[in-house]
């Protein structure tokens, strides 16, 4: 096709000129959905962290009967070992916060990799690589995670390694597809043209334009990866020196819990995970509407212009 | 008219470049012919330093895959590409490396040419980097400020720290070009340098490339306006489907068209002024796609003066008969 | 009367960190059958804005006042109520880079049959006749009606672009940047249908453009825009043989020309930014004659001749004796 002369100016005159820094940041901001997740998120992680010092009770110390009430000083009750809840569960979101990170953070080393030199240089090499993507993601996540925990046995470090490389399947087509879009850019195609390397492109040019849309892939994936994790304790397949929420909701199932009425033993646990996954979904999710600019469906409203009462001649607005 | 009288900046030579087709499986397996998109066909031309030279057409005429293949950013099925005198035509990238400092395109899409994430300052110092020049970092700002003052961005100062999302359509293609400039080219290749520019922009930009013109500077313009070619080119090349099939100085190729294509196309560029009524000669149907040349001229299934003989004969390109100066070329036997 | 009379429009946008965008600041104009008038500006000028304010298709963070007489009746007052029944029935657009937009899976005949019947107009076989001769009219062969829009070539995607406006024979045609994205040919004949509609149904035509020669070989009229105000309206002729306005002189004189060899020369500076008001012309900062009243006095579009009107304090000079 021969030219197009754009309107660029027509756009720009009504939509404020976006800064591309700081999206992130702008979005959790301007989102109540991504404001509010922030903010439980960072109030549990807090919680995690700080659980040595924060928490009220010691971990291994039985201060009540097993299943104990909730009472004052202990609001949650006790577990089946007669250990304070509130004290577990601080203790357990760290671990499950930490497998998810550390899952994720496997993930998107090898998901962000294969990604970027999937859709950077095409071909055989992209072919080749989602082929192989393609196989890691018809394979069901967590009856393959049970086999391999069940042989490779239950260890903090297993099971990270296990839920990492089953979760960057996603990670890695989200990030191709971004990258085969960024390298088709006119300024991409310039720094080629000038001679640069392909590691200069894609350090200066691609993953910067990447890395926005990588974060919130990250965001949503730590959700799964909390929840693969509590689901592989569940199954007794966690680690069995460590308590994770997962853990905390299995002792509590295997010691009948339920049939004594010990809510409090299984239910918290269980709404933590959920919050925490709802919030990451939270964020991520309104991460991924301010950076993907397939999910702008703002044009589809329903809703029509505004009219306005007529204006004076001259016009100032009234 | 051209500075540097011995040798030509640039001289391409019989160049053709072609695009296979991708047949895809059923093709391949109900054995269709392999089939080209004959995007260059054949095209020779020189320019010398201090010299603009348009290479006008409409889309597919091959005007951009020309600028393309004389960057070696495509590669030519055959032909020869000269560059200071040295065939550059089957070099490899090692060896193309130091070249590419001296030839510079300039893109038409200035809101998308430069990296929305990096300031002018960091854009405009790129190519330094990547080519290794420059030595220290003070000598590189000074680089920068010197062709972004070239570029007509002054007072430099005033744009080294801005994002791309903060300058005018102008500027940034200014600052395009001040890249290019950076690295002191021999030869600019412009393609639709203002196409994309608001109107009274267009001017000062190209008023810009025209300037380092005179101080030497090779440029080679594609553009798809006539009347910028007229106004600000030196030579203008009118392409059709692959070839060159009219070339001359602008002046009289505007003047004195003698290829029926040209004299079609300069009958249908609007005039500014309401009283100037055009005799318009409308070509019916559109370019033929590159794949299916048409035999003998190529331009004959429109040719408003086609013969029996144009369907055979393939024309070169000559004096026509009606021709005002030595250099004014044009591809068609009945001129 | 005439046919559609836009008057007195404005047009905010609501800008994402608060505050307005006055795109379209007080813009009045009219058309009458076969009439043709050319809306010429830059980027950001509000020519687009006000095209899609005619009909009614304002996305949902902008605000308009002001009225759209069609046929004597303001089809703006109710907003969407009142606008919609006359939307491709009275008054069609052919879309900036409508020739891209056309739905890729659909054959170009079945989306003008959609059009036709979803109007009303006629169903199924009658309809797909009426299409038929609505692609003939714009010089597309009836039998190209089963190809897809990838099957055509640029030029003939934009005609069909232009049939689907015409699908349910509007009286007013608003055509944004119709030729922009087209070859010089190509812009040729879409021109010369353009012209033949005009000429042979009593089609009035609004061609919103920033390329003044088409607007010069097209149009009878022309009305300037910039910052969302007009300008100057007055014939293509005055427009460029007595400009009132130095936009419109200098626009002129940036633009490079054939049938001449002068100087080209771009307008220094870039146009205002809407988001705030302003005071005084809005064009002061970069014209070439300003004087006392220009920063301070915004001018108001006034009659300078028949049929002429201008927005700018030299004309409120008295005329002074030329040498």
């Amino acid at each position: 096709m021969s030219v197009a002369v754009r309107e660029p100016g027509a756009v720009i005159e009504s939509e404020p000129i976006r800064s591309r820094r700081g999206i992130v940041w702008e979005t959790i901001r301007r989102r109540p959905s991504a404001a509010i997740g922030s903010a439980i998120l960072l109030v549990i992680v807090l919680g995690a962290l700080l659980a040595p010092w924060l928490a009220p009770y010691d971990l291994h110390k039985q201060v009540g009967p097993v299943f104990g009430h909730p009472s004052w000083s202990h609001p949650l009750g006790l577990d089946d070992g007669g250990i304070d809840m509130v004290t577990l569960l601080m203790w357990g979101a760290r671990v499950s916060l930490v497998v998810g990170f550390a899952a994720t953070f496997v993930s998107m080393v090898i998901g962000g990799t294969i990604g970027v030199a999937a859709g950077y240089f095409g071909g055989k090499t992209d072919t080749t690589l989602m082929r192989i993507t393609d196989y890691f993601l018809v394979i069901p996540d967590v009856p393959l995670m049970i086999v391999v925990a069940a042989i490779w046995g239950p260890s903090l470090f297993h099971i990270i390694i296990v839920i990492g490389i089953l979760l960057w399947t996603s990670t890695a087509r989200v990030i191709r597809a971004q990258v085969k879009s960024v390298r088709e850019r006119v300024y991409v195609k310039r720094a080629r043209s000038l001679g640069a390397s392909h590691t200069r492109i894609v350090f200066r040019h691609v993953l910067p334009q990447v890395a926005p849309l990588l974060i919130a892939n990250t965001v949503l994936t730590i959700a799964v990866a909390i929840f693969d994790e509590t689901a592989l304790a569940f199954l007794g397949l966690g680690d069995p020196s460590r308590i994770s929420l997962g853990k905390m909701i299995e002792n509590a199932f295997q010691r009948a819990a339920i049939s004594t009425g010990a809510w409090y033993a299984i239910v918290p646990p269980g709404l933590l995970v959920a919050v925490i996954i709802l919030s990451c979904s939270l964020v991520g999710g309104a991460l991924e509407d301010a950076l993907n600019p397939r999910l702008r469906v703002a044009h589809l409203s329903a809703r029509s212009f505004r009219l306005r009462p007529l204006v004076g001649r001259g016009g100032e607005a009234v | 008219m051209s500075s540097n009288g011995d040798k030509p900046l640039l001289e391409v030579d019989g160049l053709v470049v072609r695009y296979p087709v991708t047949r895809g499986l059923v093709g391949a397996m109900t054995r269709q012919p392999k089939r080209s998109v004959h995007a260059v066909e054949g095209v020779t031309l020189t320019l010398q330093g201090g010299e603009l030279l348009a290479l006008v057409g409409e889309s597919g005429c091959g005007k951009t895959t020309t600028a393309q293949a004389v960057l070696r950013l495509v590669d030519p099925e055959s032909g020869s590409i000269r560059f200071e005198g040295r065939d550059i035509t089957r070099l490899g990238t090692r060896e193309l490396r130091p070249l590419r400092r001296q030839m510079q395109l300039v893109y038409q899409d200035p809101y998308e040419s430069l990296d929305p994430r990096l300031r002018v300052r960091a854009t405009v110092e790129e190519p330094l980097l990547i080519h290794g020049l420059g030595g220290s970092k003070t000598e590189r700002a000074e680089r920068v400020r010197q062709a972004l003052i070239k570029a007509e961005l002054s007072p430099p100062e005033l744009f080294l720290d801005r994002y791309p999302h903060e300058l005018s359509g102008g500027q940034r293609q200014r600052v395009a070009i001040a890249a290019g400039l950076v690295l002191d080219p021999r030869l600019l290749v412009a393609d639709e340098p203002v196409s994309m520019l608001d109107v009274s922009v267009r001017a000062g930009v190209l008023g810009l490339l025209d300037g380092l013109r005179r101080e030497g500077l090779g440029v080679l313009m594609i553009t798809h306006d006539l009347s910028t070619a007229a106004r600000f080119a030196d030579r203008i090349a009118v392409m059709y489907l692959g070839r060159i099939v009219e070339e001359g100085p602008a002046r009289e190729i505007v003047d004195n068209p003698q290829h029926p294509y040209t004299r079609a196309l300069l009958s249908v560029v609007p005039r500014r002024d309401p009283r100037d009524r055009l005799r318009p000669q409308i070509l019916r149907g559109e370019t033929p796609d590159a794949v299916h040349i048409p035999a003998g001229c190529r331009f004959h299934p429109r040719c408003p003066i086609a013969i029996e003989d144009c369907k055979r004969i393939d024309p070169k390109l000559e004096r026509p008969a009606a021709g005002r100066t030595p250099t004014h070329r044009a591809a068609c036997i009945r001129v | 009367m005439s046919l559609l009379e836009i008057q007195d429009l404005h047009v905010w946008f609501d800008l994402e960190h608060g505050g307005e965008l006055h795109a379209v600041q007080g813009v009045s104009l009219s058309v009458d059958p076969g009439e043709r008038l050319g809306l010429v500006g830059e980027s950001g000028c509000g020519k687009t804005t006000t095209a899609l304010a005619a009909m009614g298709l304002l996305p949902p963070n902008a605000s308009a006042a002001g009225r759209i007489m069609l046929d004597g009746e303001d089809i703006l007052a109710g907003g969407e109520e009142t606008i919609r029944p006359h939307r491709w029935v009275d008054l069609a657009i052919v879309f900036q880079g409508a020739m891209n937009a056309l739905n890729p899976v659909r054959t170009v005949g079945s989306q003008i049959v959609e059009a036709i019947e979803l109007h009303g107009r006629a169903k199924g076989p009658a309809a797909r006749t009426q299409t038929g001769e609505l692609l003939e009219s714009v010089g597309i062969p009836a039998k190209r009606a089963e190809r897809f829009p990838h099957e055509l070539s640029g030029g003939m995607r934009q005609r069909a672009a232009i049939a689907m406006a015409l699908s349910c024979n509007p009286k007013v045609l608003i055509a944004d940047e119709p030729t922009t994205a087209l070859d010089v040919m190509v812009q040729a004949q879409i021109l010369e249908l353009l012209d033949a509609l005009c000429r042979d149904f009593g089609l009035a035509l609004i061609l919103v453009t920033h390329d003044l020669p088409v607007v010069a070989q097209l149009c009878d009229l022309g009305a300037v825009m910039y910052a969302g105000e007009i300008v100057e309206r007055a014939t293509v002729d005055a427009l460029y043989h007595s400009p009132g306005h130095p936009y419109t002189r200098l626009l002129f004189a940036a633009t490079p020309d054939l049938g001449s060899n002068g100087e080209v020369v771009s307008i220094p500076g870039a146009p205002p930014r809407l988001d705030h008001e302003l005071r005084g012309c809005p064009f002061q900062p970069r014209c070439d004659r300003a004087f006392g009243p220009c920063t301070t006095i915004h001018p108001l579009l006034k009659s300078i001749g028949a049929g002429h009107a201008a927005a700018c304090h030299l004309n409120d000079l008295p005329a002074i004796a030329a040498p």
